[in-house]
């Protein structure tokens, strides 16, 4: 094994361990934002071996970095006990979506032998901040502009429904 | 979180196929689904915050207000 396909294989062990270990913790909801954290630090190494550096990097800031700190300082800001979740009432919706997942799966790995391309031969800086770059602001700047009035209207929504009273 | 999780999936696939084609559309796809995953928390705690104020509780079983 090359060590790219070492990397690979690595990172992505770890990224399906601790999304399980977030998705089956429901008492310590702390526990399982740390293990989101893992998550995506590994989904970022798996970025990097699959070329994509600049979207690597910002899955490191802006995930690990600003959404799941969001995600502690609310936990933290609500101060739960952990009895608040009443675990085995729903037993129907969980056995509905392990099955529907696992049919999602099963179907994926029935379609994707033969239907992928041939790797392509990649030009040189592929996935670099300049390359993507260059897209993001010739053929995609008006998807750009538009997530820039989306965020904004975000900002705008949460602190008025974060706020206290309304003057 | 769990949301957050299957956008990452999405993303993941979208990075793999970059890869495989070797074109960028691909990033610039993951690109904007991590600004909409920001927005969607941002706004997202900020009702969970609100009705934790309101009532005490973060239970979606509470909140039938709307519900027909």
């Amino acid at each position: 094994v090359t060590a790219q396909a070492f990397f690979f294989y690595l990172a992505a062990a770890l990224a399906v361990l601790s999304a399980l270990g977030m998705v089956l913790n429901v008492r310590n909801t702390v526990a399982a934002a740390m293990s989101l954290v893992v998550t995506m630090i590994a989904l970022a190494v798996v970025y990097v071996v699959l070329e994509a550096h600049l979207v690597a990097a910002l899955q490191i800031m802006v995930y690990a970095g600003a959404i799941v700190v969001v995600f502690l300082f609310v936990v933290m800001l609500l101060n739960l006990r952990s009895d608040a979740f009443s675990a085995s009432r729903q037993r129907l919706l969980k056995a509905a979506g392990a099955a529907l997942a696992l049919g999602v799966t099963a179907s994926f790995l029935s379609l994707i032998p033969g239907s992928l391309p041939a790797v392509q031969e990649l030009p040189e800086g592929f996935g670099g901040y300049r390359a993507v770059g260059i897209e993001l602001f010739t053929r995609f700047v008006l998807a750009f502009e538009v997530s820039s009035l989306l965020l904004l209207a975000a900002m705008v929504g949460a602190v008025v429904l974060a706020k206290r009273r309304i003057d | 979180m769990s949301i957050e999780l299957m956008l990452n999936a999405a993303n993941l696939a979208f990075v793999g196929f970059a890869r495989a084609w070797g074109q960028h559309d691909g990033h610039i796809f993951v690109l904007m689904v991590i600004v909409v995953a920001a927005c969607e928390v941002a706004v997202g705690l900020g009702i969970v915050i609100s009705l934790f104020r309101n009532r005490e509780s973060v239970n979606v079983e509470d909140v039938s207000l709307l519900k027909w």
